[in-house]
């Protein structure tokens, strides 16, 4: 670890943080309907959009509306999707010539856009034709997004409203949130994009003769406005296999910056729009300081241990660190950091290869899944990933005095616990219950890559990654199987979906229920105490559930690296 | 809730054309004229001809050149579609090795190719880059320990005096952007393209 890296993280972390208000203070105001600078143009825009689909943008839903609206929704996204993958043969903008996709490996990708998980069991480059990334999967990424966000914004309204019946308008808040918050960061992104070299073209792949005379053929396509999306709205998923390693699609230092600080700007900022909308700033920052206590110890360990490097590198006398699948522009603190990063928030793009990292360096990653991403998390996923964990605090606290909790003016009771705990209980249900199946049926055994117990991490990796919609892997397993493609796409479908319904359904019930001002009893949830309680829930509750797994994989890993055993 | 079912048609196939036709279309056609070379790939073109692009690594075996670092891509192998041979510098299949630390695979490799470097050049240390491979496997770049190791082969294969390569390397080191952010860095086909010159 270096005096110039820590100042690259703490660089970071002072941008990310000097974005939340601004940047909050505008989305509060295109959720509530208030008009801003942008309105003037795109007004018009989104009348007319809900003009030809029949919107009342007056007309609020009961929060059961508001979730069949969005599943409908996602039904014809999928559509779309598959629908495009089998056909890309005979669709136009395929000059790379590329062949339909395989039913199973479309049902997969289909259902992993959707999710706003973006996992690639498709070779990008190698696999899709440039209308497959554009239609399907560009669009996907601003839809997915704007999805997590209108949800987020959905349970904010349970919380901040007192005995009302409806929790917004899912077609208006979509709508909404893509045209005035992601798709005008996307146009000046993609050009800044495109500036630091990334290509944006609809030619062909280049035909290159090299310094030695040999033929290289590069892919180039549309990937600057796939980019922008991808990382603004959390999805990860790559223009290239590589993703962001590769050097057209994060080409610079700069580039690379940017696209973490893109990563985390909307999740943090969720947290002031929480903050405003419940009328108390300080219980934003209050959230946003649990998940940066979580989040700079992540940075530690794993920039920690990616600086150490491996036995192996060290007893051929080699410093610097553990180079395996890192890139030289990047060097291990970036890499180190965009790791973490990617996976706190349920991005998944990666800039170096997960699956090489120190067994230590590998299992922080793999740990931010776990607990659910709600370290900032996912646009809109991780804010209320994370309100759920709040509500269970307060549930404790409560048990801990004898008193009905409360939480921003609302009496927290069975139900709410209930859904928080149904919510909770269903991911580790898919990743650890997938990994013990896989673990035993020798067919999925064969894809792993790489023997011992890193093959075990591989496959839990996939599965955590899967069910917490991140997209990140240890790039080594082969996912591209039968087996891997369904059981990878439940994982997706239910990480996503059991989530939503229960945390919409919170936003139903409290919504319903009477606003009471705080009394002298009432823990108050802006201050260090709170956020300690929040921290030491989270901790206690994922370290209960996925700690054996850990044992059995990067734990042991360690060990055996430490005594020099080799797989 | 049945008449949720027309937005969900025609709201997503609106919002469909907007975000997944005429944004990237019309990101293309600004970028096209803005920033007509990088949009293209940052492309190299020697005699009329594209050699590359200054952004992807390309493979060099010779002796006369600098070698970029390991590059873990494949290629579907032409005997057996189903089946992938090694291929570097593959650029329309990135990817990295994916060997993870306690890899016996990795460190036989890692442990060959420090003790070909060694014979190479028994004077310096052996920079971890160059035993090591990219994320991408298509990394244009080495640190400049790892060009700087490079130099006495390249010297020798060239007929050139080594304080001569040695500011050629010197030249190309890129440094931090604005002295914080990335890693110092040699972009090696710019570094053999400036080697070409020199020797004529």
């Amino acid at each position: 670890m270096t005096v110039i890296g820590w100042m690259q993280i703490l660089l970071y972390c002072a941008i990310v943080v000097a974005l939340v208000k601004p940047l909050g203070w505008y989305m509060t105001r295109v959720f509530n309907g208030e008009s801003t600078f942008l309105s003037p143009v795109l007004r018009p825009v989104e009348r007319g959009l809900y003009w030809i689909g029949g919107v009342d943008e007056k007309r609020e839903q009961h929060w059961l509306t508001y979730t069949v609206a969005m599943l409908l929704f996602h039904v014809g996204g999928f559509l779309i999707i598959y629908g495009l993958m089998r056909l890309q043969a005979v669709l136009p903008l395929n000059p790379a010539e590329q062949s339909a996709v395989a039913p199973d490996l479309s049902f997969n990708t289909a259902i992993s856009f959707l999710t706003n998980t973006n996992w690639q069991n498709y070779g990008g480059e190698s696999t899709l034709s440039y209308l497959t990334q554009m239609v399907g999967l560009t669009h996907q990424n601003f839809l997915s997004a704007a999805t997590g966000i209108a949800l987020a914004v959905a349970l904010i309204r349970g919380f901040s409203r007192s005995s009302m019946r409806t929790i917004g308008n899912f077609w208006v808040d979509v709508t909404r949130t893509t045209l005035y918050v992601l798709l005008p960061i996307c146009v000046v992104y993609t050009l800044f994009l495109v500036w630091q070299g990334m290509p944006q073209t609809l030619g062909a792949y280049v035909e290159a003769t090299t310094l030695e005379g040999a033929k290289q053929t590069i892919a180039v396509g549309p990937v600057a406005s796939q980019v922008a999306i991808k990382m603004l709205g959390t999805n990860g998923g790559g223009f290239f296999n590589a993703n962001a390693a590769h050097p057209f699609e994060n080409p610079t230092a700069l580039s690379n910056l940017v696209q973490m600080i893109s990563i985390f700007a909307i999740g943090a900022a969720m947290t002031n729009v929480f903050g405003r909308m419940v009328g108390n700033q300080r219980q934003g920052w209050a959230i946003l300081a649990v998940m940066g206590v979580l989040f700079l110890s992540g940075v530690a360990v794993t920039y920690w241990a990616e600086a150490n490097g491996t036995s192996t590198l060290a007893s051929l006398g080699l410093s610097g660190g553990n180079m395996e699948g890192k890139e030289v522009r990047f060097g291990i603190v970036a890499s180190s950091l965009f790791a973490v990063v990617t996976t706190a928030a349920s991005c998944g793009a990666v800039n170096a290869m997960h699956d090489s990292f120190t067994a230590l360096g590998g299992m922080i990653p793999l740990i931010n899944m776990q607990l659910g991403e709600i370290i900032v998390g996912g646009v809109g996923a991780g804010l209320y990933g994370m309100l759920l964990f709040v509500v269970l605090a307060i549930f404790v606290a409560g048990l801990m005095v004898g008193r009905t909790p409360e939480y921003v003016g609302k009496k927290i009771e069975a139900r709410e616990v209930k859904m928080a705990m149904l919510a909770i209980l269903v991911l580790p249900l898919m990743y650890l219950g997938w990994t013990a199946v896989a673990v035993v049926l020798p067919s999925a055994v064969a894809s792993m890559a790489n023997s011992g117990p890193h093959g075990f991490t591989e496959v839990l990796y996939a599965f955590t990654s899967a069910t917490g919609n991140n997209g990140s892997a240890f790039g080594g397993l082969t996912g591209n199987t039968f087996f891997y493609n369904l059981t990878l796409a439940s994982s997706m479908f239910v990480g996503r979906f059991f989530m939503i319904v229960p945390a919409m359904a919170l936003a139903g019930s409290l919504a319903a229920k009477k606003s009471i001002p705080p009394s002298a009893g009432t823990l108050p949830t802006t201050g260090g105490l709170f956020v300690g309680l929040v921290v030491g829930v989270i901790l206690i509750i994922g370290g209960l559930t996925f700690f054996p797994a850990l044992a059995l994989g990067p734990i042991v890993e360690h060990l055996a690296m430490n005594a020099n055993t080799l797989f | 809730m049945l008449r949720e079912i027309r937005p969900a048609i025609l709201i997503l196939l609106l919002l469909t054309a907007i975000t997944g036709l005429a944004y990237p279309l019309a990101m293309t056609a600004i970028a096209g004229v803005i920033f007509p070379k990088q949009a293209q790939g940052s492309l190299i073109e020697k005699d009329g001809k594209v050699i590359g692009s200054s952004l992807i690594g390309q493979e060099f075996k010779d002796d006369k050149y600098f070698h970029g670092r390991l590059s873990a891509t494949s290629a579907p192998d032409p005997a057996d579609s189903t089946k992938t041979v090694s291929a570097p510098y593959n650029a329309a299949n990135s990817g990295g090795s994916n060997l993870g630390p306690t890899s016996k695979a990795l460190a036989d490799r890692i442990k060959e190719d420090v003790e070909k470097l060694k014979t190479e050049n028994p004077s310096a240390a052996v920079p971890v880059d160059l035993v090591t491979t990219s994320g991408s496997g298509l990394d244009p770049d080495i640190s400049p320990e790892g060009a700087l190791f490079q130099v006495p082969r390249v010297a020798k294969a060239r007929n050139l005096p080594e304080a001569r390569v040695r500011q050629l390397v010197t030249e190309h080191i890129q440094g931090r952007m604005a002295g914080l952010l990335g890693e110092p860095r040699v972009n090696v086909l710019a570094l053999n393209l400036a080697l070409d010159e020199a020797s004529k």
